[in-house]
Formats: C-alpha cells, structure tokens, sequence
C-alpha cells in the first residue's frame, strides 16, 4: 500500500496507506457520525467536492452491492477511514469498497486516527484539504490547499442535464434535481406517483406546464445562494403547487420565501440527529447531512414559520409556509443510509396535495 | 414533561441472589435506578435480598428491605409501605415475574400501586409464548415456525412434523434456564421434560431451528410520548443456537449493511411500541446471512444483561434514563450525562468496537457438560474496547484472566485436527481458542464457515491475526515489527512467546521505542460534541484524550469478570475503596473490564480506565497517570496475581506489603508464621511421593485432606477417610513430583470460624465473627455464615480475636485480612489467612454497620483507626441475627455435581436476618430459592460414615411427621434404630426406586450424602442431578440438614402425646 496523507489548511497532516484511486483530490473536508450506510453515505450527490472522514473505524466491512447506491457515479473526492476492510462479507457484496473507488476515481486513505481528525474539525470547522501522495515540502501544499477556489457548481454537476418521467398512476409530482438522492425518488414511486425529474435550472413555467400535483425540490450540495435559478421558480409556483423540499430543497425554499441561509461550522453528518417536530410535539431521529442552515432569526418578518428544529443545536430543521401548502426539513425523511422514522413525510406531502386540492375544488 | 407528581414513594424489586443469567448487572441497573428515583425527589423503598451489593447499600435507597423476593414478603413491605408505585423493570426475570403475581393477588389494587415501566399485558406478551406469537402475528412481525407445549408428547408429535432439529424454550424462566437444542427425540424428550418442570407455568415452545442465521440484538428505549430510541445494536459472533450470554458480542454490528440494520431497527421500534413500554426493553433477532428473512426471537420487556453491556458499550446510562421514563419524564428533556449539552433523546455514535466474551465456570466445573447451546451457562463476562475487531477481541481475551493472553492454548495445540474439527462443529466453552488453532493448522475460512457459520467476515479476521504472529515471529526484536503486533493488539506476552523472550524484554523494547498505547474517550457521540466523561480505553494511535491532572492520585485495580470464588462482593468492596479515596481529596482512578458491575459505571470514580487487568496494561496507566500507588486488596486474587509483576517494575503497592501476601499464601512461610506466633493450625505433611502418603496420613491420623500443591483454591481437594480412599484418591492424580508435591493434612471435624478485621498495622478491629452452619470441609463460600456466631463461648471468640491481631500485626497487615479458623472445644486453629478483602465484606459491612472497605482504605492510604475511635477488639454484636446463605446455579449446569465440598461451587449468596437464628435462616434459605416443605416425605441415602449421625435426623424429620423413605442399607439401619421408613428400589430397579420418587414428585427433601470414590457418575450424583431437576432440596451434608430441621421446628407444629406423668393423688 502506497503513503498517502491528508493535508489541511490549516497545516494538520494525517499520515495513512491509500487505498481507491491513486490520485491526488482535493475538497472540503468532513466528518461522518453513521455507523452503517457508507455506500449511501458515499453516493449521496450531497458530497459532491467532500473528503468524507467516517468517523466509525472499520469501514467497507459489507463491501459495495447493486442496490443501495443514491447516485450513478459518485461525487466525493475522498475518503478517510481508519481501516479499509480487506473481506467484506455481506450477501450483497459485489466488489470491495477499494475497488469501487478505484473504479470511479476516488482516493482513500486508511490508517488514520479518525478520531484525532473528528475532534480537529469540530474544534476549527470544517476545511479545505488535499489527499495526496506527495510529502513535500508540506508549506507548499498547505498554500495550495489555502488558495483552492470555493466550489460554487456543485448543483450544476451532480443535476441530471435532461429531464425524465418515472411513471405511475398516483399523484403527478416534479421532482427538481438539485443533487438527488435515488431514495427519494424510492419513496414516491413507493407511493405510486407520477414522478418528472427535472434538472435545476428547469424553469416555473416548463414546470407549470407539466401541471403537476406537487413539487418536490431534492437534496443538494453545497451553499443555496449559490443557486439562484430555483430560487426564482420557487416563488413563481408558490401558492400555485403544493411544496416540499429537503435538504438544499428546504434551504432554497426559505431563501425564496425571504429567509436567509448560513454556513455552519460543523454542519450535521450521520445518522442519529434528533429533531423536535412542534406540531406532532415528538421528537424523532432523523439522518443529516448538510454544512448550510437557514438562520432562525431570519424567519422572522417572513410568511415562513418553525415546525421543527434540532435538539442537539437548536438549528432550524423545518419550516411551513402560513399561508400556502408548502413545507421543508433539513433533514434526509427518507432515510438511506439511517433511521426510516419519519418517512411519513412523504405521506404527509401528497396529503397535503389531496386537502389543498379539495380546497380549490370547494372555492371553484 | 415533567415528573410524575401523583407518586411520591416507589417500591424497587431487585433481582436477589447472582444466578447463572442474572448476575452484577442488576446490581449496576438498580443502583443507577435507585439513585436516579432519589435524585428526582422520590421516596425509595427497596426490596432486595442479595447482601453482596451495592444497590442495598443504607445510601442508594431511603429504605432497605434486604428480606426474600417472594409475594409474602414483599406484600408484607407493601402493606407496611404502601408505596404509590412499584418498579420492577430493573430487577431482571426475578422482579418482573414478581410483578405479574404481586398483580394477581390483588395486593396492588388494595393499596392503589401502580406498575411503573412496563405494564402487565406488555410483560405477559412478551414473557408467555403464545401471547408473543399473536402479538407478533398482528405486527406483521415474523416468528420462527414455533408452537407452545404443555407436555412431552405434544412436543413430540411437532417436532415430528417440522423435523429435527427443535429448540426448546421454557416459559417464564431467565437465561434461556432449561431450554435447549434437540438434535433427536430422545433430547427432545429430556430437555422438555425439564424445561416443563423449570416453567412456572408449565410451558415450553418448540421452535423451528434456525441456526447458523445472525443473532442480533437491539436495545431499544421509548417514553410515554412514543418516542422511541434505538441506543445499541449488537452483534453474536457465534450465530443462532448458542445463547447470547455465552456468544461472544460485538456492538455495534460489523457485518449489516444500512438496510438490514434499518431493517431490524424498525421492527425493534415496532415491537417496544406495541408492548407500550415506558422504559428499555431488548430485542433479539435472527437474520439470514444470504436475504433479508430476519425472525424475532425473544423480546425482554425490561432492562437486561444486554442493556448493562449496552450502556458500557455505549456509554448511555440505559438504568439510569429507564427509572426517568419509568417517574414520568421524556427523552427530549433528559440531559445526556455523557456531553452534559445535549439530551437523552439520540442515538449514541460509537468511534470504536466493543467484544464482550463470556467467563465460563469449567475451571472449577471440569466434568461439567462444556458444551454451548440455548441455555447460558457463563457465569460472568468482561468487555473490550479498541479501535479494531483485532485490538477488542484480545484485550478481551486478555480480560478473561483465564492465564491467556492470547489466542493460545497449551492444550489445544497438541489436539489433533479432527478433533478441533468436532469442537467446533460442537461448540464448547473454549470456541475462540479453537478457532485460532484450526488457523495455525491452516484451514480456510471457508472451511471453518462451513463447519461454524460463523460470518466470515470474523473468521478473515482470526485468519489475519494468525497470519501476523506468523509474520511476527520471523522478525525476532525487530522495532517495526513490534509496532505492527502492538496496532494488531497482540500481547507483551503473545510476542514474548513468539519471539521466545520474556515478558520484560519486550516490555523494555518497547519503551526504549517508544511504543506505548494512547487513550480515547468514549463519549456516546464520536466526537461530534465536546465531552468530559472519564471514561477512557487505550489504543494504539496518535492522540491521546486522557489528561493528567495535577492531583495527587490511586489507582485501584478491580476484579474482572464474575465468576465462582470471585464474585460481585469484590466489586463492592472496590467501589467503597473507590469512594473513600474520593472522599480522602485523591483523585480516585480505576482499572476494570467487567461491564455488569458498579465499579465500571463512570461516574464512581474520577477516572475509569476499562482495560483488561494485566501488567502490561496495568503499567500503561501507571505509566500515563503517575499515582502515588496502587491498592490490590480489594480485586480478589486477579489484583492480587499482579503485585508481584508490578512490584518488580518499581510500583508502589499501598497497603499490605508484598512478602505478607506471600508470608500467606505460601506453605512454607505460612507455617513459619503461625509456629512463631504460637498459633495452631492442622497437622500436616508435604509429600513429595506418592508412596510417601500413606505413611503421613497415619502419621497424622485419618481423615486426612489431600490437595495436590500446585492448584489454588479448594479445586481437586478432597477429604479421606481409610487408606481405601486415599489410593483411589492418589490414582486420580496425575502424580506428585518434587516440583508438585501433594499436600496432606489432619482433617479437624470443628465448626469453622471466619473472621474479616481491619488492621493499621497497630491498631486491629473486627467488625464481627461469622460461624459456620456446615462443619469444616464445606468451601467457606458454599457455607451457611451465621452472625454474631451462636455456639462459640467468649473465650473462643477472644482467642480467634488475639490470634487475628497477632496475625494482622505480624504481617503488618494495612487494610483487610480474613482469616478461617476450625473451632475444636476450645481450641482454635488457624486455617487460612488471607490479607485482602473476601467474599463476607459486603454481608458483614451491612449487618454491622460498619463501611470496612472504606476504613480499609483510610488504613491503606495512612489514617490511623485509632484516630477514628477505635480500639482493637471485637466491635460490640448486634441484636438481630444474620445469616449468608449459598445460591447455586445448578439447575444451569448440567452434568455438575452438587455435593459440597472443599471446592466452591456457589455463584450467589441471599440474607436472612430476623430475631432468632431459626427465623434468620428461615428467610435466608426462602430467599436463596429453597423451599422448606412443612410436610411431606424425605429420602434419605447417606454413606456409611454417616450413618449414625443421620439417625438423629431421621428421628427429628419423623417426629415432625414427615414420612421417610430410603434405600436398602440406609433404611434397614433406620429400621432396626426403631425408625418406620419405607424401602425403595436402586437406580433402575423396576419398583419404586430412588429416582422415581424424586421424578414423581413423592418426596420433599432429599439428603444425601457421599459415598466414598467419587466416581463421577455414581448413584448419588444421578440422585443429586435428579433432585436439581425436580427442584427439590437436596442437603448433602447433615449440618445443613439440621439446620433445616431446626427451621422447620420452630415453624411447624408437631403432634405429641401427653408425657406419662405420676398422677398426684391426694
């Protein structure tokens, strides 16, 4: 196994083996609390231009399988483990999560204390790094690493370019492509609907034209101010199709509907994240992963207001429109990887397009 | 949500005596539970009658019933009480099944008690089988192809129909307790047979085999808002069909994908949900390795030995946030202990991987049936933490102070490969070991998985440590090496072994190296939060979390894993030593493996290193923490084992010095000692060869007691009477060299004395003297202790006094000496001294009053007891009498003989104290699970030697109206003494014999006693087993039995005809 390091910012180095693709990646790098689900966690086009640190310490023990992938080609530009298993056993497994890496051009590093990394990022937030096989001088690739040019077109990468339709025989729903995780789609075949995904730039009135049922704005990478397109068709559909979104979906609802968004320091990453949702007075355990929250204050002087918020941070985890049947989370309601606990979301969405559609027939 | 305000006083049911399958962990449960409650504002009322914990502690509850867990009891404290709630989630299989009867009669309702946790229906849909099947029936959750018996023949014919093999599952009973695998009807009969009499209620399930799917185990937690938390999942090693508690456990599990995990999350979510629990509840189930078919297999609706292992694995204090829920509060406004920023309501992220291995009583139990199978059979366990599958599992291994550390054993090194074939086809206790073997004798593992189904993925893993020793110990003293084989978690002594070195040379190579562990915390959510818990476990990596602080320091080494001799009362007796050290302004730091116990609980000490208790270890810790010493004394004889080690790298031992240990444990210097002090012991003899042993004994005079030299404890000792038996004895041993002599000694018939005192090395109290019910020859820990002692004149009890003082000052004893004499009329003999803390403590601290783990440590660390008011002496004797009764876990092992003897075989003790001696040993015998039958038949077969002795018994039983029964020989000697008793056939006679009136249930009581040879499968040891199956007493030895006696006297009324008097006539 080569020598690989991984290089922050800051300065910090972590010393380990490479494992995946030999080749140098830079990124943002970021922790990972999910004990189970790396595949999900590894695809999830919500990584897009991260190095995932997973903060378990065995990693790849059920190896890589068919099915739970959340995106066609990954997005991450790294991983960071403290051991890469050599046999993965699990009845699924088709190859080794080494080669899958290597395949899709992915570096990893092994054999480092994760721990001491977790503990470095928690304590100076998340940065920008470099995973690669060079060693010197490490001034050099610190001020590499520092003059690293921000991402903005995450969105733009992991987006499809075209849109395309999932058919069923249920409720008739956009799903806007930020970044899509394939289990959201899951869920709403799952519910029988007639799904057109669509990319991110497809605009409020090519949606309109479709006349859907519902619109459901998807997971996404990066900083929501960074997408302007959707923010705009957001508040050309609002009032007009009911609304749902998660992740960067919820984010770019509330910055359509005047709210404000901000960097977190640590952002939320795994699988365990407790979220309070006010209206059933219930606290649940929802999957995360997000660097980018709305700001709480923010919501005030909006016709948004707080439905759920995290019991960890207090952050705010969703909102609702006052006024029209739109509604958000922060959080992944359809779990993989992590808790199922609050797939009734879905549900709640297409009842919420059934009660605003007896509305309008009764006001027609 | 606030508190429940409509309760202010909360009955907690402990679990009572350690079983095999209810051990320490109810101990840690319920004093978390207890203090919880208290913390909260509640009034505390608990009942428990096990003395050896720190849950009865006068400080954890605000009233204490240490009286029998039975419904007369403990209406009686309800009555008395009247509690406004009873809690009993905490208390194991023992409270709850407690729970559902104390419901039945009404005694609940009459005092308008509520059920706090888990409600009635939940408990009985949970515990009766057919109630769990409907239940899971209407979930849509799947069960394995099962169906409920009420007798053999029904079993039979389904297990005809579903085919071979079956698993059978008693009803209501604990650690899987008769239940077992039937490979063919002929099992399949006998294991019903007695998992039907075992059942309360008289019902077993059978069930569809599923072995070889994955045993995954999820503990789960919810309020009364429905919110429900998953705070652990584990993982067996060893798949379905070996029960969880003897299969090794990884947590979190290694080998599920997110989707199965989530899987088997939300059925566990289902299940606590539908049976409404407000508390924790466990959830096992059986998932198939090639799809996704899972079966539920069992669900506890309460806090288990899971959920123990679960919180020191996670570091979420299941108990504690039951006992919360269970007062009313909710997970959301529960702060988490651990971050102290954060609450209850999350699900913990583990960084590391836990291994918790079972602790198996074959050492002592060596003819006892070792293999593995539904019924727990481990008496103890320890946990493991590292930052890989390598580095957990053999710090366990290390853990289990089993005298490996490693994956090797001599033993199995020389079997041939056919041979560990079978075993592991088989599994038996020493499965790890075999495992490592077969890869030494390069198997694949997929031949392995082939004979295991043991997930390859642990096998690989085995394989991989196999493969490095290799690799290793071709690279003799090589620096790089050393640290792969440390990374890897190999032991000093692994290495030294391979590299044929000592433990020191690479102790010494890695220090020149620099090649030392680190330590990491465990905080419950992988870093993501900033957290202060001291709780640490090493590993070999860059940082290390654990700060040294400023303070001056001791460092206290625990006991380990449970097991028979060194049980729960050692981690009391830590624990207090702990305490007083924090009292004493030190920072109190402590070094333990066993996940069940207080002592591993992070918030008794300051710091808590949970490691495995060997020198390397040990001086790692030393290394980092600098304290200014270590106390041994109160970690049994695994602390004990190693003061030398750390002695010879310039380690403070504080308190007693180390020659005094060995002034004691050593033959030679032993006698030196008491021949110096003028004190008496039993003659005794050396010999270095067997032929020399007939001329000692007669020398010394039969009966004799002969143990070979080499083995500590009473294991192989036993007691002979003619030269008969001593050559069958000395046939039996492998042989005595000079190396191993035998050890031969007059065997005094006196009544046996224990003493614990506290020294300072001048000043030498007692707290109290304890009497033995059974005379001399009966292991101390499987006697009936009576205090104060009842038969023992002033002057005895001041001669044990001045020879423990002179003993005490001799050794220069600082802290707790216990010291076992044999009182003959009024002479007394000293028969073992050993100056550390001993099984009595806990008893005798609670019935005196007196903290002595606590002044023991004051002692240790430099007070002076004079300093604290006291004198030396005897302290005064308390009014009430107590008594410690042995609890044994027979019933769980089979093939294990119940005779008594000099080798210990008790896993738990019960008190019983009261007004007078009978009524004391009325409620401890109750409490330790004996019934004392107030009519009924007794059979008696006792050997020869006996026989006149047994007479008077016979007499007493008769004359209480009890009928009497008894084979040829003991029957025709009762007969002609004048004793009506009826003859029964042999084993395998056809007419009525000594079986079938234990199996019919036409007697009571059984005593019997040993007959000469010991053959391991003689007459009376199928009695014995056969009692044990029945659940009937069976005394084996006549002082037991007049004890019994005594107690069924003063609680019975006999018929007596009027004395002939002389009438007076005026």
């Amino acid at each position: 196994m080569t020598k690989r390091q991984l290089v922050l910012e800051d300065g910090a180095t972590f010393e380990g083996s490479g494992f995946g693709a030999d080749t140098d990646s830079t990124g943002e790098v970021v922790f990972n609390t999910g004990m189970t689900g790396y595949q999900e966690a590894l695809t999830n086009p919500s990584g897009c231009g991260q190095i995932v640190t997973m903060t378990y310490p065995l990693i790849g023990n059920c190896g890589i399988n068919r099915d739970d992938f959340e995106t066609v080609t990954p997005f991450i530009h790294g991983l960071v483990v403290k051991e890469i298993s050599e046999h993965p056993s699990n009845f699924r497994s088709d190859e080794s999560l080494h080669d899958y890496l290597k395949a899709n051009d992915i570096p990893g590093i092994s054999g480092i204390d994760t721990r001491k990394l977790t503990k470095h990022i928690r304590k100076y937030g998340t940065m920008k790094a470099m995973v690669t096989d060079t060693f010197h001088p490490t001034e050099k690739l610190t001020e590499m690493v520092k003059n690293m040019p921000d991402q903005t077109d995450q969105v733009k990468t992991t987006s499809t370019v075209k849109p395309y339709v999932v058919p069923g025989r249920g409720k008739r729903i956009v799903l806007m492509d930020l970044g899509m995780k394939h289990s959201i789609l899951r869920e709403l075949t799952k519910r029988n609907c007639h799904i057109t995904v669509v990319p991110y730039d497809y605009s409020a009135e090519n949606i309109l034209r479709l006349k859907p049922d519902g619109i459901m704005l998807t997971n996404g990478p990066g900083n929501p101010k960074n997408v302007t397109g959707p923010v705009a068709m957001i508040k050309s559909v609002l009032g007009k199709i009911p609304l749902f979104g998660v992740c960067l979906g919820h984010q770019l609802f509330a910055l359509a509907c005047g709210a404000d968004t901000e960097k977190m320091a640590l952002g939320h990453r795994g699988a365990n994240q407790p979220v309070k949702d006010m209206e059933k007075n219930k606290t649940f355990m929802t999957s995360q992963n997000h660097s980018y929250a709305i700001v709480h204050e923010s919501l005030t002087g909006t016709e948004l207001e707080l439905t759920q918020f995290s019991l960890n941070d207090n952050s705010v985890e969703g909102i609702r429109h006052k006024k029209y049947p739109a509604f958000s989370v922060q959080y992944h309601p359809e779990g993989s990887p992590g808790p199922e606990d609050t797939l009734h979301l879905f549900d709640d969405f297409i009842q919420m397009i059934s009660e605003s559609k007896q509305k309008e027939n009764a006001y027609a | 949500m606030p508190k429940n305000t409509t309760i202010e006083k909360i009955l907690v049911i402990g679990s009572g005596p350690i079983v095999i399958g209810q051990a320490a962990e109810f101990d840690y449960s319920g004093s978390q539970a207890c203090q919880a409650l208290k913390e909260e504002g509640y009034t505390v009322v608990l009942a428990n009658s096990n003395p050896a914990t720190i849950m009865t502690d006068v400080t954890v509850a605000d009233q204490i019933y240490m009286e029998p867990l039975t419904i007369d009891f403990l209406t009686k404290i309800i009555r008395k009480e009247q509690p406004d709630a009873v809690l009993p989630t905490l208390g194991g299989q023992t409270a709850l099944n407690l729970a559902v009867e104390l419901e039945q009669t009404g005694i609940l309702g009459e005092y308008d008690t509520e059920l706090l946790g888990t409600p009635l229906n939940a408990i009985e849909q949970a515990e009766d089988r057919e109630k769990f099947r409907t239940l899971m029936g209407e979930l849509n959750e799947p069960v394995p192809d099962s169906q409920i018996v009420h007798s053999v023949a029904e079993a039979y014919d389904f297990a005809h129909d579903i085919g071979y093999p079956v698993i059978v599952r008693p009803a209501y009973t604990l650690g899987g307790t008769g239940g077992g695998m039937c490979y063919d009807e002929r099992e399949l009969k006998e294991i019903t047979r007695n998992g039907l009499a075992l059942s309360p209620v008289h019902q077993c399930l059978i069930e569809k085999n599923i072995a070889g799917f994955k045993e995954i185990e999820y503990e789960v937690m919810r309020d009364k808002h429905d919110q429900a938390i998953v705070v652990c999942n584990m993982e067996n090693v060893d798949p379905v069909g070996i029960h969880t508690g003897d299969s090794v456990v990884v947590a979190p599990s290694q080998t599920l994908s997110d989707r199965e995990n989530q899987l088997l999350r939300n059925a566990s979510l289902k299940i606590i949900r539908a049976l409404d629990i407000e508390g924790g509840c466990n959830v096992q189930l059986a998932l198939d390795p090639d799809s996704f078919t899972y079966y539920v297999i069992e669900v506890n609706p309460r806090v288990s030995r899971s959920s123990a292992l679960a919180s020191k694995a996670t570091g979420y204090p299941i108990a504690k946030m039951a006992a919360k829920i269970a007062a009313g509060f909710t997970l959301d406004e529960i702060i988490n202990p651990i971050t102290g920023t954060t609450y209850a309501c999350f699900e913990p992220a583990l960084d590391y991987v836990v291994t918790k291995i079972p602790r198996f009583p074959f050492d002592k139990f060596v003819t006892g049936n070792r293999y593995l199978g539904t019924q727990m059979k481990a008496t103890g366990e320890i946990m493991a933490i590292g930052r890989t599958i390598e580095e957990s599992l053999l710090k366990g291994v290390r853990s289990l102070d089993v005298g490996a550390e490693e994956l090797w054993l001599p033993n199995l090194a020389d079997a041939p490969v056919e041979e560990l074939k079978n075993r592991l086809i088989k599994a038996d206790d020493e499965r790890l070991f075999v495992l490592a073997e077969v890869f030494r004798r390069e198997l694949t593992v997929e031949e392995i998985w082939e004979l295991t189904k043991i997930d390859r993925f642990f096998l690989a893993k085995i394989e991989q440590l196999i493969n490095l020793e290799t690799k290793v110990s071709e690279k003799r003293f090589l620096p790089d090496a050393l640290i792969e084989a440390k990374q890897s978690g190999l032991s000093d002594t692994h290495i030294a072994r391979l590299w044929r070195a000592t433990v020191d040379d690479i102790y010494d190579l890695r220090m020149d190296n620099n090649i030392a562990p680190v330590y990491k915390m465990v905080d419950t959510c992988a870093a993501e939060f900033e957290s202060e818990t001291p709780y640490f476990y090493s590993s070999y990596e860059d940082e290390n979390e654990s700060l040294k602080s400023d303070r001056k320091k001791i460092l206290v080494l625990g006991s380990g894993p449970i097991r028979i001799g060194q049980g729960i009362e050692f981690d009391y007796a830590t624990v207090h030593s702990v305490l007083a050290i924090k009292e004493m302004g030190y920072e109190a730091i402590i070094m333990n493996n066993n996940p069940e116990t207080v002592s591993t609980d992070f918030s008794i000490s300051d710091k808590l290193y949970f490691e495995p208790l060997t020198l390397e270890d040990v001086m790692h810790v030393i290394n980092l923490e600098q304290p200014e010493g270590v106390i041994v004394q109160f970690g049994g004889q695994t602390a004990i084992n190693l003061a030398e080690g750390l002695k010879r790298r310039g380690v403070n031992i504080l308190g007693t010095d180390m020659e005094a240990i060995d002034k004691a444990e050593d033959r030679d210097q032993f006698e030196q000692l008491l021949n110096d002090l003028k004190l008496l012991r039993p003659k005794g003899k050396t010999v270095p060869k067997l032929d020399q042993a007939e001329a000692a004994a007669h020398n010394i005079g039969y009966p004799v007691l002969v143990r070979p030299s080499y083995v500590i404890g009473g294991s192989r000792m036993e007691i002979v009477y003619d030269d008969d038996e001593l050559h069958q004895y000395l046939a039996k041993s492998n042989g005595a060299d000079n190396a191993h002599p035998i050890l031969i000694d007059k065997y005094i018939t006196g009544i046996e004395v224990e003493v614990d005192a506290i020294s300072d090395g001048e000043t030498v109290i007692v707290p109290g003297v304890m009497e033995h019910i059974e005379r001399a020859g009966v292991h101390s820990g499987d006697s009936i202790a009576v205090y104060p002692p009842q038969r023992l004149s002033e002057t005895v009890k001041q001669k044990c006094m001045d020879a423990t003082e002179k003993i005490a000052r001799e050794l220069r004893v600082k802290g707790l000496i216990n010291i076992q004499f044999i009182i003959r009329e009024d002479d007394v003999y000293v028969l073992e001294v050993n100056p550390r803390a001993s099984r009595t403590i806990p008893f005798l601290s609670k019935i005196t009053g007196v903290t002595m783990a606590n002044l023991a440590t004051r002692c240790i660390l430099g007070e002076l007891l004079s300093d604290m008011g006291y004198d030396s002496g005897i302290l005064s004797e308390q009014d009430t009498i107590s008594v410690k009764v042995p609890v044994f876990s027979f019933e769980k092992l089979r093939s294990v003989d119940t005779i008594l003897g000099p080798e210990m075989k008790s896993t738990g003790e019960a008190i019983g104290h009261d007004q007078t001696l009978e009524k004391a040993l009325y409620k401890g015998l109750i409490a330790a699970g004996l019934s004392v039958p107030q009519e009924g038949a007794v059979l008696l077969t006792v050997a020869d030697k006996d026989k006149s002795e047994s007479l008077q018994i016979a007499e007493r039983f008769h004359h209480l109206g009890f009928q009497l029964f008894a084979t040829e020989g003991t029957a025709a000697y009762m007969n002609k003494a004048g004793i009506p008793v009826t003859h029964v056939g042999k084993i395998g006679s056809s007419e009525q014999n000594v079986l079938s009136v234990i199996e019919n249930g036409e007697v009571q009581i059984v005593v019997n006693t040993l007959t000469s040879g010991k053959k391991p499968r003689s007459d009376g040891f199928m009695i014995r087993r056969e009692s044990v199956e029945h659940g009937i007493v069976c005394m084996t030895n006549l002082d037991t039995a007049a004890a019994i006696l005594n107690v069924i006297d003063a609680t019975t009324f006999s018929a007596q005809p009027m004395i002939d008097r002389r009438a007076v006539l005026i």
